[in-house]
């Protein structure tokens, strides 16, 4: 017979506590450092291109978790950012357009003790994968999907994405593109992501905070990295990414504080009736006068409008927008089997088979 | 007392081989129910039995109308059977429209049962009759009942305060008890399931009760038949039998593959008619470590299978047509990282969304060839319901020995149909059982077993083989992503010989008949019962036909060629237009001859054995072209489909 048992778990195996976090605490244990996830595979992408922080800081943040390496598994789908499991040494899983949240899906069923990362594109994640995106996240399947958003196609070289901005030309669009992009953790929100997030592909130490995050998070995670296409989309956040701009265009959030921002820190976010307001800390304004990030509120509310502050009419939030606890999809499923079993007891296939009406012919 | 006494029977009782009834009703009158408790009743009693349910798409047409028909048909018998009968020898029509969809199929003398309360005005003019085919003399070539059953059936439940609409569901039972009359069956297994079924509702119990009791009360009492029939218990090799569908067999073989692989079995679809039974029955076996995932689409169904698998797990997936076309390239995808993986299709009449209730066997070249590049998958097709319990292990068994996704072209007829099973016996059932990879100093992710050529299965979670895997083409043992020309195609070749391979690892085409002869018959999937009581019969009359049946499409037996070379003839019939007939050609070279009909129903005996006797007789077959001199066979065959 087989090394698995019938739950699925590889024997020898302890399940990990339901409630446990997959975080830290055995990192001193396995000892293991960010080389031992750099794989023996030439990296190929285009010199310059952002891919290579993201990578960077993922082998950065894996030993973190604690989680032998074999344990770790990355799917991708098909895109630049569908490369980056052959540079992990992991278990990898580059599989077709659109469809790694599905293979994930299926091997988080048959191994609920895996730790599964989906490497995604705006094109893969939101135009052709949308619809497993949305169902992945509905049902809190226990994956870490992270989003490279460059805003175009860039491995088959430069047409328009469903994150392009509206007339936007690009070699499919040489007119301008007509059509209205999305936001990709609106998305994720309305989709009941339980955790959301973006960072910046060159804001290396915010996000490597933002995968460790992520990575210790228990159900579907979606993190939005912004990422620098420098050949077919160069410099598509650069307006308000760059060092010299960065603290007064983007709000970094930090949970059950204010929302200040600024080089100066001197200027927030209040809340004016449904909106968002930019409002400069002063004379008659203070702290206590500004929203308050609370990622763990149940009411998506807060995190919905941030998803929809983007510059200029607003800094760029970055961080956490939402985390909030909800059973698992493997551990659902799990349960109803065990409910299953303590009800009925393991299933005696001979009377299963003779289930119903029978007859015998001497 | 002697009120409570059955009548002594006074009519003359004739014994028959076999009997085909055919319950016919709107599609709310519950002739599936109907249908199936007169199946249960006559498999336990013992008769070999075959089934034919047929109802329309729609879940509830209109009333009364034409497309809103549905139909079930039964044939019993004391001797084997392979098929659900050509044509009823008794229809029960519960109202004009039934007769008018089913009247053409009874044939002359055949015996026609009617509920003559439901030949109103409205309801003829909605099934398109202009006068009243009881009374205009259009049916006098059958032996005609008309019984009033809804009313004697209402007389019988006045008083139990039921509303109209209730007392007028239970009608069927009326008509289901008269048919146990005239058969001579026991109403003790449909009473026993009245009481579990209605258990909490007491009045609609009851009302089960009197109907059922009030139509076989209806037979005995009345004098408008002259005789009752008795069919006896077939003699089937020693066992334990249970009436079985395809789709339950088909669900329990996959069960009794995990528990054979000792592996869990994940099983991801999402609804397609007629596949989710396989889904609805899987769900509840929960309690066997079987996980079910009803996806968000057929795409996300097959990915979801593929990631089990990759897992280790037995990942599989199933869905018609359609959805088969929407997991064509996740299968290329379990093709090019060589995964075990299996894919049950029901097939059904085609193309597009078509008549999804009907069946067709048209997607074999699908399966075979639907997906880009040179991408060889195994293929296996069960021939009847209780077959379809064998080929889910068998198409396990191929998937796990071959680290390769496996087909299994199912159909609607096999998949709804049914017959009695012979339930096995676990112990001779032989274990499936792979190995993981687990020696990290000799482990190569495209190193490939000897003999089958199977690559190792790397489970994540096996320390020290971490590796990737992908569509990208890969290079030969490494496994690493290859552009290499000679490469490619080595490769190529590779996925190609691994399947060919299978052929060493399964039976020889077996022939039902002589070994070298006139005319083979050859066939695949569930036209097996047709054929085979058809070269029964050519044979008993002294012609010199056999019957070859297919069960692995891909690879073929390796005896395929020299068996069809056996004879002067080879006649192919399928339900399509001629797809295994084309890769018997181009494979061997055979000039066989097709026979081909998709009227979205299973073949009858009597159109194979024509075209056998014209293939004998060195006709053409009369097959159905859009030639203009076969105006009549088209129309014809449009008929049944109104």
């Amino acid at each position: 017979m087989s090394d698995q048992t019938g739950n699925g778990r590889p024997a020898g195996q302890p399940p990990r506590p339901a409630d446990a976090p997959l975080s830290s605490e055995n990192a001193a244990v396995i000892a293991l450092t960010r080389k031992d996830f750099v794989s023996d595979q030439e990296v190929r992408w285009c010199p310059g291109c952002g891919d290579y922080s993201i990578l960077a800081q993922t082998q950065k943040t894996m030993p973190d978790f604690g989680v032998p390496k074999e344990n770790i598994v990355f799917i991708s789908g098909i895109g630049c950012s569908g490369r980056l499991p052959y540079y992990m040494n992991t278990y990898g899983f580059h599989t077709i357009h659109g469809r790694a949240p599905t293979l994930a899906t299926g091997l988080k069923l048959a191994n609920p003790e895996l730790m599964v990362w989906v490497i995604t594109g705006d094109g893969d994640a939101l135009s052709i994968g949308g619809n497993h995106v949305l169902h992945s996240m509905r049902r809190n399947v226990d994956i870490k999907l992270v989003m490279f958003n460059n805003r175009i196609y860039g491995l088959t070289k430069g047409q328009a994405s469903p994150t392009s901005e509206l007339g936007k030309r690009t070699k499919s669009t040489p007119a301008g593109t007509v059509d209205f992009p999305i936001q990709p953790l609106s998305i994720a929100l309305a989709a009941e992501a339980s955790f959301v997030a973006r960072s910046v592909d060159t804001h290396t130490e915010h996000l490597q905070e933002t995968l460790n995050r992520a990575g210790s998070h228990r159900g579907s995670a979606f993190v939005e990295v912004l990422q620098n296409c420098n050949i077919f989309n160069d410099g598509a956040f650069r307006e308000f990414t760059e060092r010299e701009v960065r603290d007064d265009r983007m709000l970094v959030l930090e949970h059950g504080r204010p929302m200040v921002f600024g080089a100066e820190r001197d200027k927030g976010i209040r809340l004016r009736g449904l909106h968002p307001e930019v409002v400069t800390l002063g004379n008659d304004v203070s702290e206590s006068d500004l929203l308050v990030h609370d990622e763990e509120s149940e009411d998506p509310y807060l995190a919905f409008m941030l998803s929809r502050m983007w510059w200029p009419e607003f800094p760029v939030p970055v961080g956490v927008f939402r985390r909030v606890a909800r059973p698992t999809h493997d551990r659902l499923v799990s349960g109803q089997i065990d409910d299953a079993l303590r009800q009925q007891g393991e299933g005696d296939l001979a009377k299963l088979l003779l289930a119903g009406e029978t007859w015998t012919v001497d | 007392m002697t009120t409570e006494t059955p009548v002594q029977r006074h009519l003359p009782v004739q014994e028959l081989e076999r009997v085909t009834i055919r319950f016919a009703g709107d599609s709310g009158d519950g002739m599936q129910l109907t249908g199936s408790q007169f199946t249960r009743t006559a498999a336990v009693f013992g008769n070999d039995i075959s089934t034919l349910p047929d109802f329309p798409a729609e879940i509830r047409a209109p009333a009364g109308s034409l497309p809103g028909v549905s139909g079930f048909q039964i044939s019993f018998a004391s001797a084997e059977i392979h098929t659900p009968g050509d044509e009823p020898d008794v229809l029960v029509a519960m109202n004009p429209a039934a007769l008018r969809t089913n009247g053409g199929e009874l044939p002359p003398g055949g015996a026609l049962i009617v509920n003559s309360d439901a030949f109103t005005a409205n309801n003829l003019k909605k099934a398109g009759y202009e006068g009243n085919p009881l009374t205009d003399g259009s049916l006098k070539a059958y032996n005609v009942f008309e019984v009033p059953i809804s009313t004697l059936n209402a007389r019988a439940l006045e008083d139990l305060g039921m509303t109209s609409k209730q007392v007028d569901l239970t009608k069927n039972f009326f008509a289901l008890g008269l048919m146990f009359w005239l058969y001579e069956r026991s109403m003790e297994p449909t009473l026993r399931w009245i009481d579990t079924k209605f258990s909490a509702r007491p009045q609609i119990a009851e009302g089960n009760r009197r109907a059922l009791k009030a139509g076989y009360a209806f037979g005995e009492t009345t004098e408008m038949f002259h005789t009752t029939y008795r069919v006896a218990p077939a003699r089937l090799s020693p066992g334990t039998y249970r009436n079985i569908t395809g789709n339950e067999a088909t669900a329990l073989g996959l069960v009794a593959a995990a528990r054979l692989a000792g592996r869990q079995l994940v099983y991801g679809s999402y609804p397609i008619t007629p596949a989710s039974d396989i889904l609805h029955h899987l769900a509840t076996y929960k309690n066997f470590g079987v996980k079910t995932f009803q996806a968000e689409d057929e795409i996300a169904a097959i990915g979801s299978a593929i990631g089990a698998s990759y897992g280790g797990a037995m990942g599989m997936t199933a869905s018609s047509g359609p959805g088969i076309a929407l997991k064509s390239e996740a299968l290329n995808l379990a093709v090019m990282v060589e995964l075990p993986l299996v894919v049950v299709d029901v097939q059904r009449a085609g193309p597009s969304t078509g008549m999804p209730t009907k069946t067709e066997q048209a997607d074999l070249l699908m399966v075979m060839f639907g997906r880009n590049s040179d991408s060889p998958v195994a293929v296996v097709a069960p021939a009847t319901p209780a077959e379809c319990f064998d080929y889910a292990i068998e198409a396990w068994r191929l998937a796990l020995k071959y680290m390769t996704p496996v087909v299994y072209l199912s159909d609607a007829f096999l998949a709804t149909g049914s017959e009695p099973w012979k339930v096995p016996s676990l112990a001779d059932m032989p274990s499936l059982a792979v190995d993981n990879a687990t020696d990290r100093a000799t482990f190569q992710p495209y190193a490939r077993h000897p003999q089958t050529l199977a690559r190792p299965w790397a489970v994540p979670g096996t320390p020290g083989l971490e590796h990737r895997i992908g569509g990208l083409e890969k290079a030969d043992m490494t496994g690493n992503v290859s552009y290499d020309a000679d490469n490619h195609h080595r490769m190529q070749l590779l996925r190609a010989e691994k399947i060919d391979r299978i052929a060493a690892d399964i039976p020889p085409l077996d022939v039902f008949g002589p070994e070298r002869g006139e005319l083979i018959v050859l066939g695949w999937g569930s036209t097996y019962g047709a054929i085979r009581t058809a070269v029964e019969r050519l044979q008993q009359e002294g012609w010199s036909v056999a019957h070859g049946h297919l069960r692995h499409l891909n690879p073929l037996p390796r005896n395929t060629g020299d068996v069809l070379r056996s004879y002067r003839r080879v006649l192919v019939p399928e339900v399509n237009l001629g797809q295994l007939s084309l890769l018997l050609r181009a494979r061997y070279l055979i000039d066989v001859v097709g026979f081909n009909r998709v009227r979205g129903k299973p073949f009858r005996i009597s159109e194979i054995r024509s075209a056998a006797e014209a293939v004998l007789a060195g006709r053409p077959v009369d097959d159905v072209s859009l030639r203009s001199d076969s105006q009549d066979t088209f129309s014809a065959s449009g008929q049944g489909l109104a």
